[in-house]
């Protein structure tokens, strides 16, 4: 029974993952018998190659990919390079876990709002500063290279390396090897880079790639902040896709097809830069310089990540700010007065798509933590440790949604299924698998294996202690891995978008969906409604223990 | 009265092909046999071994009888081989009499009557609401031996279990603990380090190398 779940674990991943990624190549290449087409031929790809503006297209998901994380991760180094153990560190810390839950379009819509032109920023600047009496005339959001797109993705990209980076460090023991170097005469911010940077990065090699894949192919963002004319690769495959000519669809699946070449090759530049910075790095180990360069690894890596929680801050107080606006003239920093009409109108639209929300979350996150709980079970029960193919966990973060979605869709459309609620929660759960996994077996691998050993010898069967001992210990960590899971779900667009057909629409798809022609007041309450709500499920995590075990002093020190 | 005998048998334990101890004994009723050894001599693996939790990296040969019966192929847990480690182990989540009710068997009956009953023998009457994270060291210590003892084993292990204790406590909780396993006429194996142990636990005492 238990064997059996690990197995499917496995196999709903990556069955639907790789073979969908097989499929989505099928209509490229003219085979597509739906629509009344069965020879193969490369006409889709001539017509690929004549769309306008393609190279653009191309050249601005292949430069977010290669720049977001090559920037993130520089930043998150030199922070940790500069900031381990300050006060400063202490504080980031405790903020990086909320920070993670920031839903991609909420955050993408406070950047832009408080960005723009017109923005929360120029507002306040217009009033001293620069005098200005109109929203000066230049394109910021929507840039056509793509620039706020990059900066948007590095905001987000921070906190998740970061995260990465910290769960990763203790196995180092950086502390033992910074005193090492330093007795050998390094400056601290030095020492890191050399002693602990080199180690480090293998371990979150595979979350990087996660972020290339992702920063070249997302949807979402690229909708948001991206450029429009033309937009990127990703935004032109779903505008295909959803064209009501059926005939693009032969041109949507070349597109994907595409989109899945250029996030290899984004991931291929990155190998190579690897190996670059790799013999770089060596020659500069060698070198044996002791605080070259320290100021200003210092500076950038204690100014960064300030800076990105400003950003974060300042993107929330735009929503916000916007959301409860009544009348706003330009160069005022503030409206002239406030309403809650915009939240009065907006009610009656939110009811369904948040009944949809909280249904799909909920759901595929149990799904997905019923199936990690009963794998680690049977992991621990078979005593062999970690399993091997566990990697192919990463498979729907490493391989661009575009495309294995379109795939799935193609395949239902083979088998003449409709869309429905349940295809969009298999959806979700192949995305929420991976997050529930990463942050639940970490606690679940690391409870003492004596309580089980105990409640055996005190006759208790495997399922009794399974239940009765570790569920209730583990109370806190699988309703933390609940609050994870539910907020990817959340912040989910191409899932519900595309595997939904549209019919199913979520806070996320129909806040993305307000991007073009709603009102600024109007996008920040859906905003705040989308960024809320994993909010809710963290704060659950965070009191339901504290309530549940609040005369059970030792289960403080349990977790 | 249990009247149990627990007899290990030619048993011998390897690691990666070398082999970490060999032992053959019999154990009669209330008699408890004390293993000494140094550490990495193989003293919890025998344990864990006997209780049927061992690695499945180790390799081992020979059989544990109880009352002449071959346990080797049951589970840990029909096994009927009570245990008590270093630490009381009380499970944080339950109440004291959370921890002995999970204990007893499901058809046991008037549960909260022997409960009671139970812990008014060790001295500790009336706690059976409290939280196990405010019991002192030596109160946990009785706790876990009252549960162990609930739970109707054929035998029983201990495993330096008086080794975290400071010294004044270790003597009483020493006496209670072997008082009460001679008393309901259980084999023990005691594993410990302290000379002290092995002497009150008047047994035979066996040296691994």
């Amino acid at each position: 029974m238990l064997r059996w779940a690990s197995h499917s674990l496995i196999f709903l991943l990556a069955a639907p993952i790789l073979l969908g990624t097989f499929i989505a190549s099928l209509p490229a290449f003219g085979y597509f018998p739906p629509l009344g087409s069965s020879d193969f031929s490369v006409e889709a790809w001539r017509k690929l190659f004549d769309v306008p503006g393609l190279t653009r297209s191309v050249l601005i998901s292949l430069i977010s990919g290669v720049l977001t994380p090559l920037i993130s991760l520089t930043l998150v180094f030199l922070y940790l390079a500069s900031a381990t153990g300050s006060k400063l560190d202490l504080w980031i810390r405790r903020l990086v876990s909320p920070l993670l839950s920031f839903p991609h379009a909420a955050a993408a819509f406070g950047l832009a709002f408080l960005i723009a032109p017109s923005g929360l920023f120029s507002r306040i600047i217009s009033s001293g500063l620069t005098g200005w009496e109109r929203p000066p005339d230049i394109l910021i959001v929507n840039d056509t290279w793509g620039l706020s797109l990059l900066f948007g993705l590095i905001v987000k990209e921070v906190p998740f390396l970061l995260l990465m980076s910290l769960a990763a460090l203790p196995q180092l023991q950086p502390r033992y090897r910074i005193e090492v170097a330093r007795t050998l005469g390094y400056r601290p911010t030095i020492a890191w880079l050399k002693v602990i940077a080199p180690s480090l990065y293998p371990l979150v090699r595979l979350p990087v790639i996660a972020v290339i894949v992702f920063a070249s192919a997302t949807v979402d963002v690229a909708l948001i902040l991206g450029p429009t004319l033309p937009p990127t690769l990703s935004v032109r495959v779903l505008s295909w896709f959803n064209d009501p000519d059926l005939n693009l669809r032969f041109l949507a699946a070349a597109g994907s097809l595409l989109q899945l070449v250029v996030s290899l090759i984004a991931v291929a530049i990155w190998l190579v830069l690897e190996k670059l910075v790799g013999l770089l790095w060596r020659f500069w180990l060698a070198a044996g310089n002791r605080n070259t360069g320290e100021s200003l690894a210092f500076v950038i890596g204690r100014g960064a990540m300030p800076t990105v929680l400003m950003v974060i801050a300042g993107s929330l107080l735009a929503l916000l700010t916007n959301a409860f606006a009544g009348p706003w003239r330009f160069p005022s920093a503030a409206p002239s007065s406030w309403t809650i009409q915009h939240w009065a109108n907006s009610l009656s639209d939110l009811s369904a798509p948040l009944f949809n929300t909280v249904l799909i979350s909920v759901s595929s996150t149990l799904l997905a933590l019923i199936l990690v709980a009963a794998t680690l079970e049977s992991e621990r029960q078979s005593g062999k440790g970690k399993s091997t193919v566990m990697w192919l966990l990463y498979l729907p973060l490493l391989i661009p949604q575009i495309v294995f979605l379109f795939g799935i869709i193609v395949l239902t459309e083979f088998a003449g299924w409709q869309a429905n609620l349940s295809l969009v929660i298999f959806g979700h759960l192949l995305f929420v698998l991976p997050y529930v996994f990463l942050s639940f077996s970490e606690a679940y691998r690391q409870l003492d294996p004596r309580w089980t050993q105990v409640a055996s010898t005190l006759g208790a069967s495997q399922l009794k202690s399974f239940w009765q001992i570790r569920i209730p210990l583990l109370l806190a960590p699988i309703l933390t891995a609940l609050a994870i899971g539910m907020a990817i779900s959340i912040s989910l667009f191409l899932p519900t978008q595309l595997l939904g057909a549209g019919r199913i629409t979520t806070i996320t798809t129909e806040a993305v969906a307000l991007t073009s022609g709603a009102s600024r007041n109007l996008i920040s309450v859906w905003a705040i409604v989308q960024l809320s709500l994993p909010i809710v499920g963290f704060m659950m995590a965070l009191f339901i223990p504290k309530f549940i075990w609040r005369n059970r002093s030792g289960m403080i020190d349990t977790r | 009265m249990s009247n149990s005998v627990l007899d290990l048998k030619d048993v011998r334990l390897s690691l990666t092909g070398k082999q970490l101890l060999e032992i053959d004994c019999s154990v009669g009723p209330g008699e408890i046999l004390t293993v000494m050894g140094p550490s990495g001599s193989g003293k919890s693996s025998l344990l864990a071994y006997i209780a049927g939790f061992l690695a499945p990296v180790f390799e081992s040969s020979g059989s544990v009888l109880v009352n002449g019966v071959d346990i080797c192929s049951l589970a840990a847990e029909n096994r009927r081989i009570g245990l008590l480690f270093q630490d009381p182990l009380l499970f944080p989540h339950l109440s004291v009499a959370g921890n002995l009710r999970f204990a007893m068997l499901s058809n046991a009956k008037q549960k909260s009557q022997a409960i009671s009953e139970g812990l008014n023998d060790i001295g500790l009457a009336g706690f059976d609401d409290r939280d196990p994270g405010t019991l002192s060291g030596g109160q946990a210590s009785r706790i876990a031996l009252l549960r162990l003892l609930l739970s109707g084993p054929n035998a029983v292990l201990l495993d330096e279990p008086f080794s975290k204790l400071d010294t004044q406590l270790r003597e009483e909780t020493r006496t209670l603990v072997f008082d009460k396993l001679r008393a309901s006429g259980l084999p023990t194996i005691l594993v410990t380090h302290d000379q002290a142990d092995a002497e009150q636990a008047g047994g035979e005492i066996r040296t691994l190398l």
